[in-house]
C-alpha cells in the first residue's frame, strides 16, 4: 500500500489549480501531482505513492549511503570474511 | 532503473549481511513497521540470509489489514447501493468482512471500480453528475496526502456528488501500543521509509526515549532493509536507543512540510479500532467537521451492521508480532490468497499473503 515508486520528471504543467507532473518510470510515463514538491524541477528525481508526490529523492544522499555501503563490504573483504 | 537496480546488488548486499554477522552478539528481535517491507524481506529472502541471532517479526503497517471490519461491512452497505460507485484501491476488494467482499458485491451488480489515484475517484464523480461517487479512504500517513487533497479538490471544485469512507490509521500511535503491550517481544524498530517521507522523524525520538528501543528509519529496497537492520543491531548492540535514519536519499527529520499541512487542514486526530489488535486512542485521522458534507459515513447513514470475525484467524496476533503466518493452523490449508480468512492473507503487503506466495514450502 506504502508502495513508493521512483521516478522522473520530465514534464511539468498546471492543471485544475494544482501543479501536475508527467514522470518516467524507466520508460512508461504516467501523470503525477507534484503540489506537494513545489521545489521539483524537470530533470528531478521524486518518489510517487497513489498518484502523488510525496518526496524528492537527493542524489548526494543516495550516492553517500551507497559509498558507505561498498565501504563495509570492502571492510569485510580486507578482514578475509 | 535509477535508485532501484544499485540498491539491490547482491555482492554489497553479502557484505552487509557478513557485517551484521560480525557485530551480533545475542539475540535480537525486530520488528519491521511496514507490509511492503515484510514482502521485500520474504521475496529477497532477506530473512533466512541474517544471522540465526536475528529474528525479523511483521508489523501492523498494512492498511488493508488493519482497516477494520465494521467499516468494511459498511464500505460493503454503501456499494450495494444502486446509486452509488464505489471506488477504491485495487487491495481492497478482496478484503473478506463479515459476509461477503467488495468483488461480491460487484458481480451482484454494484458499481465497484479500482482507482489508482484519488484524483481518478473524483474525475470519475465530475463525469457521473447524476451518481455518488464514494471513494474508500484507507492508509498510513503515506497516502493522507493523496486522499486529503482529494477532499480539498471536491470542495474547492464543488464536486457535491463525491464523498470519502476515511480510515486513515497512524504509525506511532500502534508502535506505542505494540510495545506498551506485556506480551510484547519487540527490541528495535526498522521504522516505515515512505510514513518517514511524509511525516518525517521528529516522532519517534520520544518513543525510543520511553521504551528504550533503537529505531531506525529504513527503505524497501534489499540493500536498504539490510542498512536498517545493520543500523538497529549496532545500537541494540551499544546499548544506544537512538532514532536513525537509514534512508536519506527519500527521508529528512521534519518530512514533507506542505503534505503535512493539507493533512492537518482536512484530516484530525481521532481514536480508530485496529483489524485483530483492537481501539487505540488517538491512532487515526478523520475529517475535520468543515468537511463533514463530504463524508460518507454521514451521508450513507448504515446501521444494525452486525460484524463477525472469523474464529481461525490468527491475523491480529501476527500483526502484532506475537505469532507467525506458520503458526496458524488454518494457513495454506483452509485460508489461502484465493479462499483468505483474513485481510493479512488477502493483501500484497499482508505477511500470510508474502509467506504464501514467496515461501510455501518453507519448515515451520
Amino acid at each position: 500500500m506504502c508502495l513508493g515508486i521512483p521516478g522522473k520528471i520530465v514534464k511539468i504543467y498546471e492543471k485544475n489549480g494544482l501543479q501536475m507532473g508527467e514522470i518516467d518510470f524507466g520508460g512508461v510515463t504516467r501523470e503525477a501531482c507534484l503540489q506537494y514538491v513545489p521545489e521539483a524541477k524537470v530533470g528531478d528525481y521524486t518518489l510517487i505513492h497513489v498518484g502523488f508526490a510525496i518526496s524528492l529523492l537527493s542524489e548526494s544522499e543516495a550516492a553517500e549511503t551507497l559509498a558507505y555501503v561498498r565501504e563495509i563490504a570492502e571492510l569485510g573483504d580486507e578482514l578475509g570474511k | 532503473m535509477k535508485y532501484l537496480s544499485e540498491f539491490r546488488d547482491a555482492g554489497l548486499v553479502n557484505g552487509i549481511i557478513d557485517q551484521i554477522k560480525r557485530i551480533v552478539t545475542k539475540k535480537w528481535i525486530l520488528m519491521e513497521i511496514c507490509g511492503g517491507q515484510t514482502h521485500a524481506i520474504i521475496r529477497y529472502g532477506l530473512d533466512q540470509l541474517l544471522p540465526s541471532e536475528i529474528e525479523l517479526v511483521h508489523g501492523p503497517g498494512c492498511p488493508v489489514c488493519v482497516t477494520s471490519l465494521e467499516l468494511i461491512d459498511k464500505a460493503l452497505a454503501i456499494a450495494a447501493r444502486p446509486e452509488v460507485i464505489f471506488t477504491s484501491y485495487g487491495d481492497m476488494l478482496r478484503v473478506p468482512g463479515s459476509g461477503k467482499d467488495l468483488f461480491q458485491v460487484r458481480a451482484e451488480g454494484g458499481d465497484v471500480r479500482v482507482v489508482y489515484s484519488p484524483l481518478d475517484a473524483l474525475k470519475i464523480a465530475e463525469e457521473n453528475p447524476d451518481r455518488e461517487v464514494v471513494f474508500f479512504a484507507i492508509g498510513f500517513e503515506t497516502t493522507a496526502p493523496a486522499n486529503a487533497m482529494s477532499v480539498l479538490q471536491a470542495k474547492t471544485r464543488r464536486v457535491e456528488n463525491f464523498s470519502v469512507l476515511v480510515s486513515h490509521v497512524c504509525v506511532p500511535p500502534a508502535m506505542d501500543a505494540i510495545l506498551a503491550s506485556g506480551r510484547n517481544r519487540v527490541q528495535g524498530f526498522l521504522a516505515a521509509g515512505h510514513v518517514c517521507a511524509v511525516m518525517g522523524y521528529w516522532e519517534y525520538p520520544p518513543i525510543a526515549e520511553k521504551y528504550g528501543v533503537p529505531i531506525t528509519v529504513t527503505g524497501f529496497e534489499p540493500l536498504d532493509i539490510l542498512q536498517g537492520i545493520l543500523i538497529t543491531v549496532r545500537n541494540l548492540e551499544r546499548g544506544n536507543k537512538v532514532v536513525a535514519n537509514a534512508y536519506s536519499r527519500a527521508v529528512t527529520f521534519e518530512g514533507n512540510r506542505p503534505a503535512q499541512e493539507i493533512i492537518k487542514q482536512v484530516f484530525k486526530t481521532c481514536d480508530r479500532n485496529w483489524r485483530g489488535i483492537g481501539m487505540i486512542p488517538r491512532s487515526g485521522w478523520c475529517l475535520r467537521p468543515e468537511f463533514r458534507a463530504f463524508d460518507a459515513e454521514i451521508r450513507f447513514p448504515v446501521s444494525q451492521i452486525k460484524s463477525e470475525e472469523s474464529r481461525d484467524c490468527i491475523a491480529g496476533e501476527i500483526l502484532q508480532g506475537l505469532r507467525k503466518p506458520f503458526d496458524c493452523p488454518a494457513f495454506g490449508r483452509i485460508c489461502t490468497p484465493a479462499n483468505p480468512l483474513g485481510a493479512t492473507m488477502v493483501s500484497s503487503e499482508g505477511a500470510c499473503a508474502a509467506y504464501y506466495k514467496y515461501q510455501p514450502v518453507r519448515q515451520r
